[in-house]
């Protein structure tokens, strides 16, 4: 530390090993921010080789084995180990502690912990990548996993395994930071929406992450040892691999989701200038959707071979689920009413994310529908409806999060103008992506198609979708590029650039390592904007 | 079919169309009618309970209609209607192999009549696969070890996509075929050509190969049970269970006898399993389906072989 430089997180220590054995929560998050984003750009250069290989109909980039390893491989890295870590264990681990005015998670050397098993996953995953890949799809549907490839589907499964465990952690230090570790005065009530949503994703991840891991050991059993549990030849049940997978699997998209909810919340409200509206109904909205969304999951599948009235059951309770999204979208939207909005970088992923989620969640509503998704089913469709709730809402929410509280965790200022380009490429090349595969859907093609020559009308929406998958690119390295940049040359960040209400930005920027100086003691509400006089500054 | 579900599909994008457009109006026109403004201060609200109440009711009816005719449609769409013409499928990686109820054998292409109900039962001999044909709407995942069922009734003249839709393997993609719809002169044309042994014909020609016939008797001496119009009906089991005897039954009971006894008989049936095919499998149940047929079916009511000795 030079002298007379103010001491934080940052600069407290130096050196490898004052990263690889910090407790600090700020620090852990960082190691996160490095790790995901790196399995980010991995899982993106997938997705780009699966939209140059559709380009034409012929399978012509890669052979046959290689496409179904790139959207098996793409599918598991961005889901297991970027979307369902990302918000939690970078934003989450950052500041759940600050916002509620604690000077750590309730389990530091846990969250240490934790960040280990999930590089002890992601080295796994990696292995698996460079010795060949694995080829089961995302879903690891047996018997075709079990019985039928010669790929690594075992490393593969462990690896998400190791990662599994990882999330159960951070959830649990969650739930026990969120109960135990608050300031005084800082009621229930009076949490900001972010932590509520991070402890409704911390009970999905205890409750479901476990039935994951059980499934996953149950198919290296079966694959292994041949023990009879999901192969029909060898006595099992290939839909209980179904129902397990997506007992997990189909809340899993509500632990990617929820947190980007939270972090929407907190820049609709700083940049409209607004206490949210309806905050009970928002809060108990997150509760809610945590709750129901461990009761569709057979909704994925409807034309697998479940009961007529298994999958009506299920129908109807998949448009329970639908209520609690609706009643979050009206009240964002509620909350610029009578506000004084501006358009700063994180209110544009803002109003994207609104709109994304709009759609993903619209469509979301044709697949809940029966007679609708007997068509639509395992086609482009689904693809796009869940990159739209998955990357159109999650990313986006993720973007504008990092992009809010950059400043506060570096200190530095991203520049404004890049910032606003890359939310609008984002944006525009997003929705070039995937709006034509819905299109594409209903046409009937089917998802985990190497080759559609036999089917050449796909053609030009492929080709569109290729095109925006480009612009998306670009969208993506420009923030990590002006973030480098930042941190180095950016401006030197005030504590509270936004003049935002929250705990979080009554500490300093960047904050010290134990948070607060003092015991702060809450004495106000959520998102008392009113109290606070200053506009947000005008950016140059 | 193929209007219902497009009917519903067009329901649903006007009625999400215009919640789209309303959020997106709402969203655009605060953003511009609300912005900063010097000297002027946002209007702090707390919330209402009353249009809480109002947005999550509203869009809750409108949600219960799109389950309520999806449903419907769904509900059709899984009760083959009776007298069905049947088609017997295996499917495989990569391929789909059609047997028709009059004998005639097709790979990766299926020739139907205009105006008839068309039934697939369809099994899968190794990975889930899923029968899948666009331009129906109609889509069934294949499964090894069961039979799942898929119906449609085509309308028009012409070659469409056959799509397998559930990721299978390497040639996931190739698993494509085409169902041919044909006027129904053209369809007896094509179904004339060359002297095939109906299904159920090649089923009771295996039913005394395999001895079968020698327990299952046509009159209530035998050792198992009488299979004379059986199918469809509700069967008493050992264990108090009354089940329906469909397709799945009898395949289950081909394969693994002692998983459902029947009332009053005892379990010394040999298993099947790994010593028949799935093609022969299906002949067996086209077969025992067919004791079941009023003399004035299709394909007229058989009677139960004779033992020989």
């Amino acid at each position: 530390m030079a002298s007379g430089e103010r001491e934080t997180y940052l600069n407290k220590e130096y050196g490898i090993k004052s990263w690889l054995l910090t407790v600090d929560h700020k620090r852990i998050a960082l190691l996160y921010l490095v790790s995901i984003t790196f399995f980010f750009f991995i899982g993106g250069f997938f997705a780009l080789l699966i939209r140059l290989e559709l380009l034409t109909p012929a399978g012509d980039l890669v052979q046959a084995d290689t496409y179904n390893k790139l959207f098996t491989m793409h599918g598991q890295v961005m889901v297991f180990f970027f979307l369902i870590p990302a918000v939690p264990a970078v934003l989450g681990n950052f500041l759940i502690p600050i916002m509620i005015g604690a000077k750590d998670l309730a389990f530091p050397r846990v969250n240490l912990l934790s960040w280990y098993l999930y590089i002890i996953g992601g080295a796994l995953m990696l292995y698996t990548i460079l010795n060949g890949g694995v080829d089961t799809g995302w879903t690891f549907y047996t018997p075709l996993s079990t019985e039928f490839l010669n790929t690594h589907v075992v490393t593969a499964g462990l690896a998400i395994f190791v990662a599994g465990f990882s999330s159960i952690l951070t959830g649990l230090n969650f739930v026990v930071t969120t109960h135990r570790m608050r300031a005084p005065g800082m009621t229930w009530s009076r949490l900001p929406l972010f932590v509520w949503a991070h402890y409704a994703t911390s009970i999905i991840q205890l409750l479901g992450t476990p039935v994951l891991a059980i499934t996953l050991l149950l198919v290296v059993c079966e694959r292994l040892f041949h023990l009879g549990i999901f192969n029909p030849a060898l006595g099992g049940d290939p839909l209980l691999f179904q129902h397990l997978f997506w007992f997990y699997s189909h809340p899993a998209v509500y632990i990617m989701i929820l947190p980007g909810m939270g972090i929407v919340s907190e820049i609709v409200c700083c940049f409209s200038r607004k206490r949210i509206f309806g905050y009970t109904a928002m809060a108990l909205a997150l509760l809610g959707i945590a709750v129901v969304g461990f009761l569709v999951w057979a909704h994925h599948m409807f034309v697998a071979g479940i009961s007529l009235y298994a999958a009506m059951i299920f129908s109807l309770l998949s448009y329970f689920v639908a209520v609690p999204s609706a009643i979050k979208v009206f009240n964002w939207t509620s909350t610029m009413y009578k506000g004084s909005i501006t358009y700063q970088t994180p209110m544009l992923y803002a109003f994207g994310f609104i709109g994304l989620f709009t759609m993903g969640g619209l469509t979301g509503l044709f697949l809940a529908s029966l007679g609708i998704d007997v068509h639509v089913t395992d086609t482009y469709f689904v693809v796009a409806h869940f990159h739209y709730i998955m990357v159109g809402g999650m990313v986006m929410a993720y973007l504008g999060g990092m992009h809010f509280w950059w400043p506060k965790i570096s200190g530095r200022m991203y520049p404004e103008g890049w910032g606003r380009l890359a939310a609008l490429l984002v944006f525009v090349g997003f929705n070039l992506t995937f709006f034509p595969q819905f299109i594409l859907g209903y046409m009937g093609m089917p998802r985990r198609y190497w080759d559609y020559s036999h089917s050449p009308e796909f053609q030009i929406l492929n080709v569109l979708s290729t095109a925006g998958a480009t612009v998306l690119a670009v969208g993506y390295v420009l923030p990590m590029i002006y973030f480098l940049w930042s941190m180095r040359y950016g401006k030197p960040a005030p504590d509270n650039p936004w003049n935002a209400a929250g705990l979080e930005w009554m500490v300093p920027s960047p904050p010290p390592t134990f948070n607060f100086e003092e015991q702060p003691v809450v004495t106000w509400e959520a998102y008392n904007y009113d109290e606070i006089k200053e506009e947000v500054p005008v950016a140059q | 079919m193929a209007n219902n579900v497009d009917a519903l599909y067009i329901f649903l994008l006007v009625v999400s169309g215009m919640m789209t457009v309303a959020i997106f109006t709402l969203v655009l026109v605060f953003a511009v009618r609300y912005r900063k403004r010097p000297g002027q201060r946002a209007e702090q609200i707390d919330g209402s309970h009353a249009l809480e109440i109002t947005w999550s009711l509203i869009p809750f009816c409108i949600f219960m209609v799109f389950f309520a005719w999806g449903a419907i449609i769904f509900f059709q769409e899984r009760k083959p209607p009776q007298n069905s013409a049947e088609v017997y499928t295996v499917a495989k990686q990569w391929m789909w192999k059609f047997e028709h109820m009059e004998g005639q054998r097709e790979i990766n292409e299926l020739h139907v009549p205009i105006g008839r109900d068309v039934k697939m039962i369809m099994t899968s001999q190794d990975v889930i696969h899923s029968f899948f044909v666009p331009a129906f709407r109609i889509k069934q995942d294949v499964l090894p070890g069961r039979y799942t069922v898929a119906w449609f009734h085509a309308t028009k003249a012409g070659t469409y996509h056959l799509f397998c839709a559930e990721y299978c393997g390497t040639m996931h993609s190739g698993m494509v075929g085409s169902v041919v719809v044909m006027e129904p002169k053209d369809y007896e044309a094509w179904m004339g050509g060359g002297g095939n042994q109906p299904l159920a014909v090649t089923g009771e020609k295996l039913f005394t190969e395999l001895g079968c016939v020698t327990c299952h008797r046509s009159d209530t001496q035998g050792r198992g049970p009488n299979l004379v119009s059986i199918f469809g009906k509700p069967v008493l089991l050992e264990d108090g269970r009354t089940v329906v005897a469909d397709e799945n039954y009898i395949r289950e009971s081909i394969l693994q006898p002692g998983a459902k006894i029947v009332n009053g008989f005892k379990p010394i049936m040999p298993t099947f399993q790994g010593q028949i095919s799935d093609e022969q499998l299906n002949a067996l149940v086209a077969y025992v389906k067919s004791l079941s047929q009023a003399p004035s079916g299709q394909t007229g009511g058989r009677k139960m072989a004779t033992a020989t000795p």
